[in-house]
């Protein structure tokens, strides 16, 4: 008998034991690195090269927060993550940030017990086309097939846009994006329709890249940010920062070669981390935006050296410029 | 009193049945202590729960669709019927090629002539060694490859057409014309029962076999086709519209894809059971078979299947429900049954992942057990009749 209440204690433990920790901060330094979950690839925003080491858009978030709070942008454990899964990841505690081209929506924000942290990218539905069709606008596309990656808001704003101008489509979803675009090279479909920033991408790996368009419509509001889980405050503030010292370094004129100047500005020697005292409350050392601009470079750079126009993905800045420069990009005062 | 009460408890009898209460006790305790931590945990990370999310709406297209009314504007719980029928329809018409060509690989397997038998082993060795999720994606890329485009399909007579989109077909238009059609093959097939049964009595009887042929080509095609142009009824043709087929209604290559792949690798498990199962019937019967003057058709089907099938019919139980369960490799190629639909557009779309996937857990535990239950049911009629 002692035996078995030893046992069903311990069994107790084990049941009860596992309940979601709520300090995101001191299990990332306790572990010295920090978990992201990533796409499988999506190239220009997170995708593995042939040595296995990370590079996109997204995963320079990634690199920031690490940066921040381990003062090592090196420092990320990449966690690749389908669609599907990656809500359930981040709710479970297997990753410590979703950082995966994952559009901002307002159930996703209530719901599932997450919090947006911000935008990194604003990105909005687009549509690629064999040339063959002769279609130049999504009117034409009426009584179509669409290839879509399934688990996307792009199946459902695929099925609102055609709803309210009275047209017909048929839909055809696929696990992957890989498996999306060989539905589409095999002509299982007329078009393909995903996010305008994957299209691009996407096209450029085409066994024949000038048989397909990318239209110039756009049919949907894609704001793409990193993710974390609802209950660590403190944890959201990190992330939510870690992308606002980008901004703000673009802002201020400031690079990763320029960071370390003397300044006299004390908007630049905040976030040197000379001044004021923006890490204290974060609980963070006091270089941590210095290190984000420092290893990982302000927004601009990132968005040069991942999906530019010297890029094979060649994505103008557009919307996602700053706001004093006709975008909307726009950090919080940094003070 | 208290000694009464210590012989009790190792009173061997007493004992056992205390310990299977604990047991029990114990069990109910941890999954109730699992299921009471998981809802906290739920609630404590601010994510919804319940069942509530079964009636908003749904917001996607589905590509198959059997016999639903299912539009974008309806709700996740007919997104969720829809995929069960879809997974359904598949889990049939598998199931259904798979004991045709099972049955068929398993006589040839014990076949007398050489080339017969070793191609249905070449058969099983390939299929039954191959994943299924490989051999689902390899035809679903070979349909898609091999089958033309839209806009040069292969036609039938101009209303059947067949492309690298699916197989479109004619579509009955419901109607009073259609009942009257539906009413005379019924008559038909009525009519050809009586016939057939009178022959059989007349051929047990007296010994002379009657050709009933031409009563069933009569009766069962003839009369519906003739029925068909005297009434009037008609049917709508799927004809190429812009970019795809409308009217008529359509199979996908999703579907045939996936039923063909599921349908094969099956086909290989079922013919290994029933020639496990025709091995196991006495030769001597077959030889008494013989020797009575049955064609060797005839002992094939009169002696030796019913025999064999009663050895077979467990295992291929089993193989049954792996096909279902196997259904739901659908994901990969597209064919929105109700993994696809449900805990994966659904759930993502909610986000309720405990009570998405213990849905879809209930659904396929269900089709399983009327599945084993229903052969169970069929398998102890033919060990009785064997007896």
């Amino acid at each position: 008998m002692n035996k078995l209440l030893k046992l069903s204690a311990a069994s107790l433990l084990v049941v009860t034991g596992f309940s979601v920790n709520a300090n995101t901060l001191s299990d990332v330094k306790a572990q010295g690195s920090l978990s992201c979950g990533v796409s499988t690839g999506t190239p220009g925003f997170s995708s593995p090269d042939s040595s296995g080491n990370w590079s996109g858009m997204d995963v320079d978030v990634c690199r920031a927060i690490a940066a921040a709070t381990l003062g090592d942008a090196r420092k990320v454990k990449y966690v690749p993550l389908s669609a599907k899964e990656r809500f359930i990841a981040l709710q479970s505690g297997e990753i410590d940030v979703l950082s995966r081209n994952t559009t901002w929506t307002h159930t996703r924000d209530t719901s599932l017990g997450l919090n947006f942290a911000g935008v990194n990218y604003y990105d909005g539905q687009g549509f690629m086309v064999k040339k063959s069709l002769g279609v130049n606008n999504v009117k034409g596309l009426d009584g179509a097939s669409f290839c879509i990656q399934a688990g996307t808001t792009t199946e459902l704003n695929l099925a609102d846009y055609f709803r309210s101008n009275k047209m017909d489509f048929k839909a055809i979803t696929y696990d992957t994006s890989a498996q999306t675009k060989s539905g589409f090279e095999a002509g299982r479909c007329d078009a393909l329709t995903s996010d305008v920033s994957q299209l691009a991408g996407l096209r450029s790996t085409l066994k024949d890249p000038s048989s397909a368009v990318v239209l110039g419509d756009v049919i949907s509001k894609e704001p793409l940010g990193p993710v974390v889980r609802q209950g660590d405050d403190n944890w959201f503030n990190i992330v939510k920062w870690s992308l606002n010292a980008m901004i703000e370094a673009e802002e201020l004129g400031v690079t990763s070669a320029t960071i370390d100047r003397t300044s006299t500005s004390p908007s630049v020697q905040r976030l040197q981390g000379k001044s004021g005292k923006l890490n204290e409350h974060l609980g963070l050392d006091k270089n941590w935006s210095r290190n984000i601009v420092a290893q990982v470079g302000n927004y601009g750079e990132v968005f040069e050296r991942n999906i530019g126009m010297s890029t094979p993905i060649q994505l103008p800045r557009g919307v996602n410029q700053l706001w004093i420069k006709g975008g909307i990009l726009y950090s919080p005062a940094f003070r | 009193m208290f000694i009464k009460l210590k012989s009790l408890l190792y009173n061997n009898e007493v004992r056992a049945i205390l310990f299977q209460i604990l047991t029990v006790v114990v069990i109910a305790y941890f999954a109730y202590q699992a299921f009471d931590n998981m809802m906290l945990n739920i609630e404590q990370s601010g994510i919804r729960s319940g069942f509530g999310f079964l009636n908003d709406e749904a917001g996607f297209a589905v590509n198959d669709n059997f016999f639903l009314t299912y539009s974008p504007a309806s709700s996740n719980l007919q997104a969720f019927y829809v995929g069960i029928v879809n997974t359904l329809v598949v889990a049939i018409t598998g199931i259904f090629f798979a004991s045709v060509i099972g049955l068929i690989i398993g006589i040839a397997r014990l076949s007398s002539n050489y080339l017969i038998r070793k191609m249905a082993t070449v058969y099983i060795e390939i299929f039954r060694n191959i994943p299924i999720l490989l051999q689902i994606l390899f035809w679903y890329s070979t349909a898609l490859s091999i089958l033309p485009s839209v806009k040069n399909s292969l036609s039938f007579m101009d209303s059947v057409f067949l492309n690298s989109r699916g197989l479109f077909l004619p579509k009955i238009v419901m109607g009073t014309e259609f009942y009257l059609v539906l009413a005379s093959f019924v008559i038909g097939v009525i009519v050809y029962v009586f016939i057939k049964k009178r022959s059989n009595k007349k051929h047990d009887d007296t010994g002379i076999a009657t050709n009933t042929i031409p009563h069933f080509l009569g009766l069962i095609v003839l009369l519906p086709i003739a029925a068909y142009f005297v009434f009037g009824a008609h049917l709508e043709y799927p004809a190429l519209k812009g970019f795809n087929f409308k009217g008529g209604t359509g199979l996908s290559i999703e579907f045939f894809s996936l039923a063909f792949a599921l349908s094969i690798y099956t086909a290989t498990y079922i013919a290994e059971a029933i020639r496990s199962g025709i091995d196991s019937v006495d030769k001597g019967q077959k030889e008494a078979a013989a020797a009575i003057g049955l064609k060797q058709s005839q002992v094939m089907r009169l002696v030796v299947l019913p025999q064999a099938l009663r050895v077979a019919i467990p295992p291929i139980i089993n193989q049954y429900l792996n096909l279902t369960k196997n259904s739901s490799l659908a994901a990969a190629v597209g064919y929105t049954e109700l993994v696809t639909i449900f805990s994966g557009t659904v759930l993502n779309v909610v986000g309720q992942a405990i009570e998405i996937i213990a849905l879809t857990m209930l659904v396929y535990l269900a089709i399983s057990l009327v599945i084993s239950l229903a052969l169970n049911i069929f398998n102890k009629k033919m060990e009785i009749k064997g007896k």
